[in-house]
């Protein structure tokens, strides 16, 4: 009892000084809160439907991030792994009869070797190439699935895969914790000193070679973790839409992933997910106007590029804290000295 | 002899879109995901010009590539020029203003798919095949035009100019270049190239606001397995894939689902064996 009831105190201490503090960390704790107390307030179908999806590319967006944004390895090919990871478990769904509990991670394994595949290759190349080449990935495979319709299924895609639970509140916590875990997950990862490794391996890859760091690992890392939660995402997808098609692996989902995590702010992971929760329900409600919804969506990506090119995320975050210049702890930017040493801001 | 005309025309047109291409990739560092767009945009002028309103379509034509350069000098002037120092926020911007265009094409002109007349009807016969003056007339002025750029790069003070700024920035800069004016100015020859190539290849294709996606990825595909940067190499490259393509579409079963992909397998597996693609030199690392 006496246990019990130190943790809660210390909890709440926890609450009070390390996440009351800053405003970016409050935020990140309402949107918990509001993610997982949704179901409460409404439970209409289309609010859910939006927010399962809106969740799975969260997780895709975010996988991008750890690859491009922290390692610099630009991939224009990320529906590759979204693809790969659709297919590979919808197949080992439909052929093996393995429930969808085995089949993501399955499907997630084989993103890993897709990852694997890719990133081989593209370790001599650099900048734009590296960003060409892999854009050529999942247009290569869209081919050869077009030429095998009867493994593939061609362009009608695999039907019939089976989903977790047909409760609609079981699916929206299934997808929504899954998103939230694999969203820490990731941010543990960049957080620890693989992540710092990454990040030091976009600024100069030479002096991280110099500093006696195995990049190869490292970049060939980076692309299998990244190819993993791609490939969750893509099997989560193929199972909730009860199809896995061609449409996974278009030009057009690998740009709106790069759309996605640059208009949030690249090399966070925070700032992706933040962009697909604004982004993906923005381009649902512009549906009322269904002829000029891409328009009015490219457009707001582009004005608000122009305001604030380092990322949306970014720039809010900019705003409602400040660094301290003496000891670089961030404060909410009411407060006229800094927390921690008292230095004056400003 | 099917073979070789396909091959000639999809080389040629993916050469010109990919000389533009890598120009201002080389002096701007921009890489332009909406260069293809302003092919689609080009050709959609000139059916509207020649078809509804009724012009000559020689006139129309050459409207069209004007116009569609002054589309792209605005559009660099104001989205993309403000954000320039962030590589990231440029790349979506492009690929967003490519979204506008397509979104704008759809609206204006529904997705039907359209055609444009021959500028020159009539053809001959070779081997069995049908030859159309049209499509002589395509590679004729691809190859004028490819002539002109190459005059333009090697022997003006402007191609000096551009040359040595997608040499080195810095040092271009400290030897009294403009830089800002330069990009705009290779811009606007970037441009203009892509709207000559759909002014020359629109009787040939059919129009729809989908058109730019696919010479998109062959393009790109194209100036990196020529080298970044390179006027040869593209060149080279890009009659490489142009007759894989055609090969592949007429010989192989179910070809036409295959042919991006073959293409692009090649391209990688160049790639591997010489990183910087077959002409390129490889950059100093910018830091």
């Amino acid at each position: 009892m006496g246990l019990a009831l130190f943790y809660v105190k210390k909890f709440f201490k926890i609450v009070r000084n390390e996440v009351l503090v800053l405003p970016s960390r409050v935020v990140v704790g309402l949107f918990f809160i509001v993610l997982l107390g949704l179901p409460l307030i409404t439970q209409d179908p289309y609010i859910v439907r939006i927010v399962i999806l809106t969740s799975i590319f969260a997780i895709l967006a975010a996988s991008w991030d750890l690859l491009s944004g922290f390692t610099g390895q630009m991939n224009f090919g990320h529906a590759l792994f979204f693809g790969v990871g659709a297919y590979s478990s919808a197949l080992i769904n439909l052929h093996a009869h393995i429930p969808p509990w085995g089949s993501v991670p399955l499907g997630a394994v084989v993103a890993v070797l897709a990852g694997l595949i890719v990133g081989i290759p593209c370790l001599r190349l650099k900048h734009t190439y590296l960003a060409l080449t892999t854009l050529a990935f999942p247009i290569i495979l869209t081919g050869i699935i077009f030429a095998l319709p009867q493994y593939t299924g061609g362009e009608f895609g695999l039907s019939g895969v089976t989903r977790f639970t047909n409760s609609l509140i079981g699916n929206y916590y299934l997808h929504v914790v899954t998103m939230l875990v694999t969203a820490v997950v990731m941010w543990k990862i960049t957080d620890s000193n693989t992540g710092i490794i990454f990040h030091a391996i976009r600024e100069d890859e030479l002096a991280v070679k110099a500093s006696g760091i195995n990049t190869t690992r490292y970049k060939l890392l980076a692309f299998s973790l990244s190819g993993f939660f791609a490939g969750i995402a893509g099997g989560l997808y193929a199972h909730y839409m009860r199809i896995a098609g061609p449409s996974t692996l278009e030009v057009s989902m690998s740009f709106m992933v790069v759309i996605w995590a640059i208009f949030g702010g690249a090399a966070t992971i925070y700032g992706p997910i933040g962009a697909v929760f604004i982004l993906y329900p923005l381009l649902e409600f512009f549906r009322i106007w269904p002829e000029y919804r891409t328009m009015i969506f490219a457009a707001v990506v582009l004005v608000i590029l122009l305001y604030m090119p380092e990322g949306l995320i970014h720039w809010i975050r900019d705003k409602i804290e400040t660094e301290c210049p003496r000891c670089k702890i961030r404060n909410a930017a009411t407060r006229k000295t800094c927390r921690v040493c008292t230095a004056g801001l400003d | 002899m099917n073979i070789l005309i396909t091959g000639l025309i999809t080389g040629s047109m993916l050469a010109l879109l990919a000389i533009g291409f890598s120009l201002i990739f080389g002096v701007a560092r921009i890489v332009n995901i909406a260069h293809t767009a302003f092919y689609m945009v080009a050709a959609y002028c000139i059916y509207y010009l020649s078809v509804r309103v009724g012009l000559n379509p020689l006139l129309s034509m050459l409207t069209a590539v004007a116009a569609v350069t002054v589309l792209g000098l605005l559009v660099y002037k104001f989205l993309i020029d403000p954000i320039r120092e962030h590589e990231g926020a440029v790349l979506i911007a492009t690929i967003a203003l490519a979204m506008v265009f397509q979104e704008v094409t759809l609206r204006l002109f529904t997705g039907d798919y359209r055609t444009v007349d021959f500028l020159i009807t009539g053809f001959f016969t070779v081997g069995g095949v049908k030859v159309f003056y049209q499509q002589l007339l395509t590679f004729g002025v691809v190859l004028v035009t490819l002539g002109a750029v190459w005059f333009l790069l090697m022997k003006t003070r402007l191609g000096l100019a551009i040359r040595s700024m997608a040499e080195d920035r810095e040092v271009a800069n400290l030897m009294g270049m403009n830089e800002s004016r330069l990009a705009m100015i290779t811009l606007g020859i970037s441009v203009a190239l892509a709207g000559l190539t759909g002014a020359v290849l629109a009787p040939l294709t059919v129009l729809n606001p989908y058109m730019w996606m696919e010479p998109l990825i062959i393009m790109m595909a194209v100036v990196v397995l020529g080298g970044l940067g390179s006027i040869k190499g593209s060149f080279v490259a890009a009659f490489i894939l142009g007759f894989t393509e055609a090969l592949v579409v007429f010989l192989v079963p179910k070809g036409a689902f295959l042919k991006g992909s073959v293409a692009l397998t090649i391209m990688i597996l160049v790639l591997l064996i010489r990183p910087e693609g077959l002409f390129g030199v490889s950059f100093e690392e910018e830091r």
